[in-house]
């Protein structure tokens, strides 16, 4: 788990600990900014809080770790992004200005439009998606629920990565997935059973 | 659909429950991460600890029970009481709080919440305002437990509060506080139409029928301590009670 100076890492650390309990796999969770651990990491969790710009400088100001990051997910490394962690995955972030994303995936990181609507978008929603949609999603169905905190969300006219939305105002994108890089909007770690369901899926999963 | 979130609020003092849930299961019905477990079971949308640790010395024992709790609830976690700095800000996030709920320091110090929210984002930062009624239409913030008066109109509060980086406001009555008779619902259409954050109401709940007005006025969280603690409502009657009434929720198993 990737650690850049952004927020709550402690909550998802235990969530992926539990999980793996859960599931009997050993899986050790190391908490780390330092490039060489992540640059061995069998599975990298990006969690993230805050703006997209400022965890963007979190994680270029430490030397090595983006690079490291990007080596190990391009060698096959299975990828989970959290919440911001997920949004980085985009080609750009236009929340305090433009900033460039890590690309994996087409579209902006944009305001939630949402008319009438409180924002941020806070509290629990339903995911929707086919069955089936993707491996992270096993054992959930349509009208699980899981926690929400953002004002922004992706905006793609290529949405094949799409693999989950909720319903906030329109359709606002909840998971992505391509290849061995997968991400949620919400935060698994705080999502009970659907959360640790998922974390538990991310652990097994073969991309 | 977005659901209304139902919020039980715990008080602790010096690390230990104040008022809890008297149930004889409970091992150490003391211990706060125990009765967050409870609550956690019991379907709740999020859990808020109010800190009224009084010494400063004892300020840490707060630490220890979100660490602990973090470990063993998966649920957004909101802590509130004697938060002044972002440095207490930044022990209690990095202990597993998601929130901060900051009441006087804001007060004090208005640019504080723009700091706040600068360095952990607007989703972290949650203001608390305990407002009390000086005329009709009006509300005035009041301090040390609703008796001081500090002059501030408490609806062009809320509306600076989300202007400086808020992401939330909690909003307790202090009229109502205690005595079981419902929500302001003059204050929180107030503050729901001066605001476009999310708004948290608190103070008065007595009855199911409260919550579900407190939702129709604009509350999307509603907090309560003592009906929950004294047994009067399991968290899904109130539910099952919103739920009747038409307003969204999460039913418990889904």
């Amino acid at each position: 788990m990737i650690d850049y100076g952004s927020g709550n890492l402690a909550s998802a650390a235990r969530g992926l600990e539990l999980a793996a309990a859960r599931c009997g796999i050993g899986a050790v969770v190391t908490i780390s900014d330092d490039p060489d651990v992540v640059g061995q990491a069998d599975r990298i969790v990006l969690p993230g809080q805050g703006a997209f710009a400022d965890c963007a400088q979190g994680l270029a100001a430490r030397p090595g770790l983006a690079a490291a990051m990007h080596r190990r997910v391009d060698d096959g490394a299975p990828f989970l992004g959290i919440c911001v962690g997920m949004q980085l995955m985009a080609a750009r972030g236009l929340e305090h200005g433009t900033t460039a994303g890590f690309g994996w995936i087409a579209g902006d990181i944009a305001p939630i439009e949402a008319d009438g609507l409180r924002l941020p978008h806070m509290g629990w929603n339903e995911l929707v998606f086919t069955p089936g949609a993707h491996p992270l999603l096993d054992g959930l169905k349509t009208g699980d629920h899981a926690y929400f905190v953002h004002s922004y969300a992706l905006r793609t006219d290529a949405p094949a990565p799409v693999i989950a939305t909720t319903d906030y105002g329109g359709p606002v994108v909840a998971m992505v997935a391509r290849g061995n890089r997968a991400g949620t909007q919400f935060h698994v770690e705080k999502s009970q059973e659907v959360g640790l369901t998922i974390l538990g899926n991310f652990l097994r999963w073969s991309p | 659909m977005l659901k209304l979130r139902v919020i039980p609020c715990l008080d602790v003092k010096d690390g230990r429950v104040v008022k809890g849930v008297n149930f004889v299961s409970l091992r150490d019905a003391g211990d706060p991460v125990e009765q967050a477990l409870v609550y956690d079971a019991a379907g709740a949308d999020e859990l808020t600890f109010l800190d009224i640790t009084a010494s400063h010395e004892n300020r840490d024992t707060i630490i220890d029970v979100v660490s602990r709790t973090a470990a063993r609830v998966f649920l957004p976690l909101t802590v509130g009481g004697g938060i002044r700095s972002t440095e207490d800000m930044r022990r209690l996030l990095l202990a597993g709080a998601d929130k901060c709920s900051i009441n006087s320091a804001a007060i004090a110090r208005p640019d504080f919440i723009n700091e706040a929210a600068r360095k952990f984002g607007s989703q972290c930062v949650v203001v608390a305002v305990d407002a009390r009624a000086v005329a009709a239409g009006r509300w005035e913030i009041f301090t040390h437990g609703g008796r001081q008066p500090t002059g501030i109109d408490a609806v062009a509060w809320c509306g600076e509060m989300q202007a400086r980086g808020a992401g939330e406001i909690l909003l307790t009555s202090m009229d109502r506080d205690g005595t079981g008779s419902g929500f302001d619902l003059a204050l929180l259409q107030a503050v729901a139409g001066a605001v476009t954050i999310p708004i948290v109401a608190s103070g008065g709940v007595g009855t199911l029928d409260h919550f579900t007005q407190g939702a129709r006025v604009g509350a999307t969280g509603l907090l309560a301590a003592s009906v929950f603690h004294f047994g009067q409502f399991t968290i899904s009657e109130v539910k099952a009670s919103l739920h009747r009434a038409g307003l969204p929720v999460r039913l418990t198993g889904s």
